[in-house]
């Protein structure tokens, strides 16, 4: 195992462009991500930001072993995503946007089965759950039914499913979306707190510019499916400053000026609108 | 660092891991319990009507049909225990596309074997306690000789026939994984032409001779033969070994074979998007 946790090597996905058998039409395929290439460092929290639909979840699904690349490499502590599946599967885990669970079954119950399934014990993961979801004001409600909760709620067992098993390479796709601020603040601290304790490293993406720039120590933009710009909140802002001075510029303006959304155009809209 | 990677990748059997499946399974059937009371009387109400036809052919013809009557107890029972075991393990892929569960699932370190060996163990338990019930009901309602019933070659053919029901469930599982949107009607319709090819309320010699091509290729129609040899003809395990050697081929040849098609199927569908649309 090298120590570089994730190195992504000229990665790039299409959509729709296959066909099963030799008869059926050929479409033309959409370019989800499109050569990208990045490193995150040991106990690194690195943002993936962009616009909806500029490939961050293609990204992710690509280095969970969900989807494979067509082209370009990821490699996971040194692991291969498509030569050495298992072992890369062992070291991560990963919240999904949406909260995906047996909605009959009990927040332990999914617990239980999701966390068995990395080869945890029974005891150890009633405990941890336990200890997981007190923190996220769930601890009360774990034998009720999924089905009960509400989305957010939902949201929350989803982050805590990811952190039971302790993975070491760490995959959140929005998971703070849908949380109310206290429990928003209760995950990011959750990530930090992982980070330091369980020397995890961290793939974050987010719609959420406050929480980008608070807990990413670097970000990168993607745009259509490519790494546009790559830095820390402070060399984004200084990038796009202009003149203008760095602390005034917001994560919020650098989204726009580097998704090409710039404010000139909302004027615009306004103006005609 | 270290102590982190020790636990991810020391511990957890083989088999433990096989079990996370079999009490997942568990789990969600005890929510599901009114389907299953559903199934059970659905399951006895059709092994009851069926094998009146046998007394309704008795009271016609004025001879005796005992052994008629046993030949279509057996048969809606062994299609009972078929069709719980390919619902149960067809699903697989389908019932966690509509959970939304799938890729934590298939993302998690389990080899593919083992999570099919969990489905397919849960799959024949479940079907043999449904199918013991559904038996025990239905004998309130008739009087029959089980006198030569040879049980130690029924268990066998049993046991031996499942595997190939496994791995044919296995191949009926993985349609979903190729077709999102009708995968799962497929599976449905695999399972029906199995009721009609096989045997299984009448000998497979009153087929026309073109479906009898595919019977002779389907397991169901080796362990009905074989069922039907040890409970009506008391065939002990020496006269059955020819159909237990058979169903072994079977599944050597099918366990294997459904392993790799699943496998391919799930490449497919990871490399076009197929797994999953949604986030
Ligand atoms: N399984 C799939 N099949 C077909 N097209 C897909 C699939 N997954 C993603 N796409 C397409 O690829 C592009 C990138 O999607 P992706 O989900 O990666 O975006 P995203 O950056 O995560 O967006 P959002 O912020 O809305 O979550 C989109 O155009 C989307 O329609
Ligand atoms: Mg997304």
């Amino acid at each position: 195992m090298n120590s570089i946790p994730l190195e992504v090597s000229e990665l790039s996905k299409s959509f729709g462009g296959g066909r099963m058998f030799p008869w059926q039409e050929k479409k033309e395929p959409i370019k989800a991500v499109d050569n990208v290439s990045f490193q995150i460092k040991r106990g690194e929290i690195y943002g993936l930001i962009g616009a909806n639909g500029s490939g961050k979840s293609t990204v992710v699904r690509m280095i969970s072993t969900l989807l494979t690349p067509d082209a370009g490499s990821v490699r996971v502590f040194g692991f291969d995503i498509e030569r050495d599946e298992l072992e890369v599967r062992r070291l991560l885990n990963r919240v999904s946007p949406d909260p995906s669970f047996f909605k009959n079954m009990s927040a332990l119950e999914n617990l239980l089965f999701f966390a068995r399934i990395y080869g945890m014990g029974s005891d150890e993961i009633k405990r941890k759950s336990f200890e997981i979801l007190s923190r996220l004001d769930l601890g009360d409600r774990i034998r009720e039914p999924m089905l009960h909760f509400s989305r957010g709620q939902q949201q929350k067992v989803a982050v805590a499913r990811a952190f039971l098993t302790s993975p070491v390479m760490m995959l959140l796709d929005e998971p703070t979306t849908g949380l109310d601020p206290a429990s928003k603040l209760e995950v990011q601290n959750f990530i930090r707190e992982v980070r330091a304790d369980h020397d995890a490293t961290v793939l974050l993406t987010t719609h959420d510019m406050d929480e980008a720039e608070r807990l990413c120590d670097r970000i990168a933009f993607l745009v259509n499916g490519r790494i546009v710009t790559e830095g820390t909140s402070l060399e984004l802002r200084s990038q796009i400053a202009n003149g203008r001075p760095v602390e005034e510029i917001s994560m919020e303006t650098v989204f726009l000026e580097i998704t090409g959304k710039t404010i000139e155009e909302d004027e615009e809209v306004l103006v005609h609108g | 660092m270290a102590s982190v990677t020790n636990r991810a990748f020391g511990s957890g059997s083989s088999w433990a891991l096989s079990m996370a499946f079999v009490e997942r399974q568990t789990n969600l059937w005890k929510r599901y319990w009114g389907w299953e009371l559903v199934w059970l009387v659905y399951g006895v109400v059709n092994t009851v009507a069926i094998t009146l036809i046998a007394d309704q052919a008795g009271a016609v013809s004025g001879q005796d049909v005992s052994q008629f009557v046993l030949f279509l107890l057996i048969g809606t029972l062994v299609w009972a225990y078929l069709s719980a075991v390919l619902d149960d393990i067809s699903l697989v892929v389908q019932w966690e596309r509509w959970e939304g569960t799938i890729e934590h699932t298939l993302m998690a370190p389990v080899p593919r074997s083992l999570h099919l060996l969990g489905m397919s163990v849960f799959g024949i338990l479940h079907g043999l306690i449904r199918t013991v019930l559904i038996f025990a009901i239905a004998l309130l309602f008739f009087d029959i000789d089980f006198g030569n019933v040879d049980v130690l070659a029924t268990v066998a053919v049993v046991l031996v026939g499942s595997v190939s029901v496994a791995a044919l469930a296995i191949l009926a599982g993985l349609l979903p994984l190729l077709y999102p949107e009708r995968g799962a009607q497929m599976s449905m319709m695999v399972q029906a032409s199995l009721l009609l090819i096989s045997g299984v309320y009448y000998e497979v010699d009153v087929l026309p001779a073109w479906l009898q091509v595919f019977s002779f290729i389907s397991p169901a129609t080796y362990i009905l033969d074989g069922i039907r040899g040890a409970m009506i003809e008391g065939e002990s395990i020496v006269d059955v070994a020819d159909t237990l050697a058979i169903l072994a081929l079977f599944g050597m040849i099918m366990v294997p074979m459904s392993l790799w098609a699943f496998n391919w199927a799930e490449r497919y569908a990871k490399r076009t998007g197929k797994l999953k649309r949604m986030g």
